[in-house]
């Protein structure tokens, strides 16, 4: 079958790919873009190593055809790293110690982004539902959970800042 | 040593941190290489079969197919591991030759410039096997007239001349007869996948100067190294092995399965290839936790004493035994427990079926051990009428204690973290046992340890 | 239909390092010119912290800043040998070797800034945090980097360790089974709670409380995640995973993770911890191993607490819904 051309926003920059059909978005980033931080720990949407955020929302860019993505506004990992320190959740996943292999964790932060970009103060209740579909198999959790919550504290502290 | 440590004992931050949490950690199969070639294995469907032929026609008219690997091509397929430390013998393949003996076995390795390519030409190999009986079970495996799983004509590792690692401490079967109560247990646990979240794979990469670069999660560098070298035959100083943060390795990537038929593909093709697990490979091909069945016999006196344990574990190693006749021997040096019990029998077999593999994981030969160790001891206390603290505080080991295998106890903190244990939860031990220590029996009188 | 809630108690013992020994570990450590000291190696890091750990006992003994350290391992051709990352050897047998190159490697620093500050090497000291000074005299002090730099620059020195460690390998009597087969051992005792709901047979582990005794803790955040993560994974051995859920039959084994099950989020307890700290005579200083114990005495604390609750023994594992409510049944009629 023959290749198209794709073009999508990546991290505020227009990007365009030749692809295959049925080319996942995880498979372009990864190979194709050398965007790595995007996993692959399945490719079968069962970890959720591989979330991105599509227009704010989070997928797993593992089931999804890049085509589907065409116009549209990908962010990764990569995308929310500041060029000078760390985004408040990946300041918070260092300070709680909330992974020790790091596989599982660029989709851990992305989820917890989507969470967190919808709901400023989410309950322990809330941000264990939102963790659900995103396999950790070193930390148990609690370090990951403890981290959400305390980025989220932080953030909200800085938006008061900024407010005042 | 000195006693004061500045930076021992401190929370330092981890060193990787940033890495982890920016993405920016680079894992082995992060990395990709111009003209990188992909591998991909066509495996066993049967449990245990005889491989009658093996037809690449078909998958060698895929485009993008560059070539396939048989048992031929691999200078010394049969190896074992742990041969690196003395274990015999050579058992198990890169590439199935006659026999298959668990399903999923490795047949035939494709190199193709595509991962869609290898996939497609893996489909289009067609296998003439013919399947013979299987056995599943530990016990069954070693029942008279069971089918053969390895190549010497027993199911059992040998250990030395026995079909099992022995302790023999003491009189078991006179201590039985002594005994107030015998208690008695059978344990029972499944196989467990490591799942790690970084799937076991490696990418190897011809260098200008004859040497190959093999870029590997492996959680043992030089083990996968010399095993290599070994398999394919050249000498260790022309490969190159790179690791890095392992995405997860609870044992089963001590295993050395991916780097020698990647590295020989690079050698035979002349350009890089990725051999990385499916996640499905990874769960139903790579190493598990064995599957165990514990036997236990305790003999036990009214005041609580335990005086007489009896053990028969059988871990089940699958087709091949990779690290678990270690394991056995682990289990068989522990499985008394951390108490203090003067007549110890201990036969540990690691027994061969037709199962995918087994081999190391967190804790092996322990952690199944202190399973089955455990629940008895809840059995012996409530046959004896006491609570589960006081069972074991009564036979806590101590140092000096001799243990079944004849290692005198230098270490022994039981006494301690149980009591730390009660405070946590808060249950208040009887006085004596608060007053209880590790140090040497016959001391204990006088001051306890230092 | 009920739920009912019981507790349940687990105290075991681990050997830690590899157990018949004969697995060397080697280090070597270098000083730049900068006064970074770079410990090479070959151990891989699972993600326990290896990388930290092993900085923090190089720089502990070299008597510097943690952050002067680089680790560079996981190479073959750079680093010298090592036996690999497993059997809670690492940090035990890694450390106990980087110890040896960091104590080779302090005493070149000693005699070169012995030069510096025209001092005995025997009146130095070095603070821990960079600087090396002349006993009762402040004023007579140097930066490590500075002395680091001189070495090569005016003195034409190397500032160099090496060390190796491997317990000797241990034969096993066939017949008796006399061995050795551990470098030390660890211990653990939990205490766990559950809640088994008669009606589904489900269990939830309401709290998994603990007792740790590890020798020295290198890095107590690293030891308790250890902990954490294990106590998750024993509580997922004891109650959900399995790749052959009705062994010896080999049906219904899983392909993926919507098959394999394990406890998520929101299963997941409080998870409690005390260490207690009773150092060993062979590790480095005083180290025993906690990265394989974490997951054995949750397995039979939560089996002996679903007992306490329902008086139902259950010797199989995983405890699934399953066999809890097989379990309960045989109870009623009476044939357990």
């Amino acid at each position: 079958m023959a290749s198209t051309i794709v073009t999508f926003e990546l991290g505020g920059r227009e990007v365009e790919v030749m692809v295959k059909p049925m080319t996942t978005l995880q498979s372009v980033l990864r190979n194709q873009l050398g965007f790595t931080a995007t996993k692959e720990g399945c490719r079968q949407g069962g970890c959720g190593s591989c979330t991105v955020l599509v227009n704010g929302e989070p997928m797993m860019s593992c089931l999804l055809p890049v085509e589907d993505v065409a116009g549209q506004r990908v962010t990764t990992l990569e995308s929310i790293t500041p060029a000078e320190g760390l985004h408040p959740l990946q300041r918070a996943f260092l300070d709680a110690n909330a992974f020790q292999c790091g596989y599982c964790t660029p989709g851990m932060v992305m989820i917890s982004k989507a969470l967190l970009d919808h709901d400023p103060a989410p309950s322990d209740d809330d941000i264990r539902q939102a963790l659900t579909g995103n396999i950790c198999r070193c930390t148990g959790y609690r370090p990951i959970v403890r981290a959400v919550q305390a980025a989220a504290e932080a953030m909200s502290d800085d938006a008061g800042e900024q407010a005042r | 040593m000195s006693s004061h440590l500045n930076v021992v004992g401190q929370s330092v931050r981890r060193s990787d941190g940033i890495g982890h949490v920016t993405g920016r950690t680079q894992y082995s199969a992060d990395r990709s290489f111009p003209g990188m070639l992909h591998l991909k294995m066509v495996r066993s469907p049967l449990h245990h079969a005889l491989i009658k032929g093996i037809d690449l026609s078909d998958a060698e008219r895929v485009p993008g197919f560059v070539r396939a690997l048989t048992a031929k091509d691999v200078p010394h397929n049969r190896y074992t591991i742990l041969s690196l430390i003395g274990v015999e013998p050579e058992e198990e393949f890169v590439l199935a030759e006659d026999r298959v003996r668990f399903k999923g076995e490795a047949i035939v390795a494709i190199v193709a410039e595509t991962e869609a390519a290898a996939f497609e030409a893996v489909s289009k190999v067609h296998l003439d096997l013919e399947e013979l009986p299987a056995v599943f079970d530990v016990e069954e495996a070693l029942k008279p007239g069971a089918p053969i799983v390895t190549h010497w004509g027993n199911n059992t590792f040998m250990y030395e001349g026995h079909p099992c690692r022995r302790v023999r401490f003491g009189d078991v079967d006179k201590a039985f007869e002594q005994a107030d109560y015998i208690v008695e247990g059978v344990y029972n646990t499944s196989p467990i996948e490591q799942a790690p979240m970084e799937t076991t794979g490696c990418i190897a990469v011809p260098e200008a100067n004859g040497r190959y670069i093999v870029y590997t999660n492996t959680q043992a560098l030089y083990f996968s190294l010399d095993n290599t070298s070994i398999i394919l035959q050249i000498p260790g100083n022309r490969l190159h092995f790179i690791g890095g943060t392992v995405g997860g390795g609870f044992g089963g990537k001590v295993d050395v399965i991916v780097e020698p038929i990647a590295t020989l593909a690079a050698i035979l093709t002349n350009r890089p290839v990725r051999f990385t697990y499916s996640r499905s490979e990874e769960m139903q091909v790579s190493s598990t936790r064995s599957a165990w069945r514990i036997y236990m016999k305790d003999g036990v006196m009214k005041d609580g004493r335990i005086v007489a344990r009896k053990v028969t574990s059988y871990a089940d190693s699958g087709a091949y035994s990779r690290q678990t006749p270690y394991a056995l021997t682990k289990h068989a040096a522990n499985a008394a427990g951390p108490y203090n019990i003067p007549n110890v029998s201990i036969d540990a077999y690691c027994v061969y079926t037709n199962r995918q593999p087994s081999s190391a994981m967190r804790g092996f030969g322990i952690t199944m051990a202190s399973f089955a160790l455990e629940v008895q001891m809840d059995k012996i206390a409530e046959r004896v009428g006491v609570d589960p603290w006081t069972i074991r505080f009564i036979n806590a080991y101590r140092n000096g204690d001799m243990k079944p295998h004849r290692k005198l106890a230098e270490d022994a903190t039981l006494i301690e973290t149980m009591q730390a244990a009660a405070t946590l939860v808060g249950h208040e031990l009887p006085d004596e046992f608060k007053a209880m220590t590790s140090a040497p029996r016959d001391a204990s009188h006088d001051g306890g340890r230092e | 239909m009920a739920r009912l809630r019981g507790t349940g108690i687990a105290a075991v013992n681990y050997p830690t390092g590899m157990n018949l020994g004969g697995d060397p570990s080697q280090a070597l450590i270098h000083a730049t010119t900068s006064g970074s000291f770079v410990v090479s190696l070959s151990a891989t890091d699972l993600g326990q912290g290896l990388r930290t750990a092993i900085g923090q006992i190089a720089a502990e003994t070299l008597g510097v800043e943690y952050d002067q350290i680089v680790i560079d391992t996981a190479d073959t051709d750079t680093g010298p040998h090592d036996m690999g990352t497993y059997a809670s050897r690492a940090t035990h047998r890694v450390g106990n070797a980087v110890i040896a190159a960091a104590t080779e490697a302090r005493g070149d620093l000693l005699n070169v800034a012995a030069l510096e500050l025209d001092a005995a090497v025997d009146d130095l000291e070095l603070d821990g945090h960079g600087n090396v000074t002349v006993k009762g005299a402040p004023a007579r002090t140097a930066k490590l980097a500075d002395v680091a730099a001189n070495a090569q620059f005016k003195y034409g020195r190397m500032i160099a360790g090496r060390g190796s460690f491997m317990k000797p390998k241990s034969p096993v009597d066939p017949e008796t089974g006399a061995m050795d087969p551990d470098s030390t051992e660890a211990h653990a005792c939990t205490v766990a709670e559950v809640e088994v709901d008669t009606e589904t047979g489900e269990v939830a582990v309401l709290s998994i409380r603990s007792a740790y005794e590890v020798g020295r803790q290198v890095n107590p955040a690293l030891v308790q995640g250890q902990i954490v993560g294990g106590a998750w994974m024993g509580m997922s051995h004891a109650l959900y995973e399995t790749t052959a859920p009705y062994y010896p039959a080999v049906d219904h084994s899983p392909k993926d993770f919507s098959e394999y099950l394990m406890p998520g989020t929101l299963e997941m307890p409080e998870i409690e911890c005390v260490v207690l700290e009773v150092p060993s005579s062979n590790g480095p200083y005083g180290v025993k191993g906690i990265g394989e114990m974490t997951a054995n005495s949750p397995i039979p604390a939560i089996i002996n607490a679903i007992y306490h609750a329902t008086g139902v023994r259950i010797d199989d594992l995983p405890v699934t819904p399953e066999k809890i409510l097989l379990g309960l049944e045989a109870k009623h009629r009476g044939l357990s």
